[in-house]
């Protein structure tokens, strides 16, 4: 398949099609940090960032930085009206409590069962970490996972069982792709959209376990 | 019992008793909130062998950085050590450092507990995973769930904006994260502030850290890593 498949953008922008206005998120490293510029402007979606902020705004603007007021990823950022400041206990009461409408991840992995793996590559150099991605994944009432369906090497990451160290069993509910949208459901991969382009025949090439699907499956929506 | 002066004036009298060997809590997340005055004294200090809780492993040379280019640390219990913690990974990797990840969550949780006297409980965080090696698991209210112990330190080193000559304290933005955590889950509790104020000009309703969790108190602004 050498078809062009959508760019971490795009999966962003599809990503951003599924936070309903005044949502409590919140978002992960990677593609799920892409998601808040594909927001609806006249959406007003409370993003929440685990070292201690709910209410986040846009990156700051050079020269106006703050450096007290960063994000997750020690990128400044500023805030939108309502905004407030908590500690580390209370951004994870939030997260672990299942007080947030839907978070959104990375992911190296994900399982039939809905299991993620997003910490950590086997034999990759370092001691990884797993930051606040547990007790997201644990938490989420909702949980997306925005990563492209295939590795590098053409492998997929949409797997019967994860191979690569787990974050949590049985918790993602949605996974959008480079390729597909496809839903976790007690009775299997539900594949609900396909990336312009792609039948669903070839999307399940690209996948591991057996994907649910009946009928013409719409193309995947981007704004 | 006898009132203490809790302001030191000299930020090296602050840190003068940690021992080799002493556990240490550091607050800071994402650059924010580090007491990075209070780890450049304990750099020229001296103490080794230290046991260190901290959400990070440092940035280069800045916040704890210097404490592992220095070799000064034998221990980690952590979060996120960071791509940046240049020292701390070399050291993990050539196996000099040992290291206990922790998710985030449960890593201030545990202070939580410890500061609030319940020594454990149980959580669903980790089920399943390589952070479930070795714990006790329960199904309680039909969720797995893993044992996890309360977690705390000989001393907590924090930074804060504002203290009262007590150790009231109020924080700036997003640099509280784990401070007003750590400040209770130590034995004695160490506070950087960028300005101390009169006892008395805090709103009550504002304060964050009452005084009852602080032991010492310095002002030091000036230096900090971004």
């Amino acid at each position: 398949m050498s078809k062009p498949r959508l760019t971490r953008e795009q999966i962003a922008a599809r990503a951003a099609l599924e936070l309903p206005d005044g949502a409590y998120v919140n978002l992960g490293w990677g593609i799920p940090n892409l998601v808040a510029a594909y927001v609806p402007s006249e959406f007003t979606i409370y993003f929440h960032s685990e070292n201690g902020i709910l209410g986040m705004g846009p990156r700051a603007n050079p020269g106006d930085e703050d450096f007290d007021l960063v994000d997750a990823m020690k990128v400044p950022v500023t805030l939108r009206p309502g905004a407030a400041f908590f500690s580390q206990v209370d951004a994870h009461v939030m997260t672990r409590g299942g007080h947030l409408d839907i978070c959104i991840l990375g992911g190296l992995q994900v399982s039939e069962k809905g299991d993620l793996a997003n910490w950590r590559v086997p034999g990759a150099k370092g001691a990884g970490g797993i930051g606040g991605a547990m007790d997201i994944s644990v938490g989420a009432e909702r949980l997306i996972v925005t990563m492209e369906h295939t590795a590098k090497d053409g492998a997929p990451k949409i797997l019967k069982a994860c191979t690569y160290p787990l974050t949590a069993l049985e918790c993602v509910h949605t996974i959008i792709t480079d390729l597909a949208v496809i839903d976790v459901t007690s009775q299997g991969l539900q594949l609900r959209e396909v990336a312009p382009g792609f039948t669903p025949e070839e999307v399940q090439a690209a996948t591991e376990p057996e994907l649910h699907y009946f009928g013409n499956i719409p193309e995947m929506r981007l704004p | 019992m006898a009132r203490k002066e809790k302001i030191y004036p000299a930020i090296d009298d602050a840190v003068r008793d940690i021992p080799d060997g002493a556990s240490i809590m550091f607050g800071g997340f994402g650059g924010a909130g580090f007491p990075n005055n209070l780890i450049q004294a304990l750099a020229r200090q001296g103490a080794s062998r230290l046991k260190v809780i901290s959400n990070n492993c440092g940035t280069g040379e800045g916040e704890l950085g210097i404490l592992f280019k220095l070799r000064r640390i034998r221990s980690v219990v952590a979060a996120f050590p960071g791509p940046g913690s240049t020292y701390f990974q070399q050291q993990f990797d050539a196996g000099e450092v040992e290291l206990e990840l922790v998710p985030q969550g449960i890593l201030c949780e545990r202070m939580r507990a410890f500061g609030a006297g319940i020594p454990a409980f149980f959580s669903p965080v980790g089920v399943g995973t390589e952070v479930a090696r070795g714990k006790e698991e329960r199904t309680i209210a039909g969720k797995r769930c893993i044992y996890e112990e309360a977690l705390g330190a000989d001393y907590a080193f924090i930074k804060a904006w504002r203290a009262d000559h007590i150790g009231n304290l109020i924080y700036r933005k997003a640099a509280r994260n784990f401070n007003p955590i750590m400040a209770t889950a130590a034995a004695t509790t160490i506070v950087e502030v960028d300005e101390i104020v009169p006892t008395g000009s805090l709103d009550p309703e504002t304060i964050v850290t009452p005084s009852v969790f602080i032991d010492r108190i310095v002002q030091a602004k000036g230096v900090r890593f971004v």
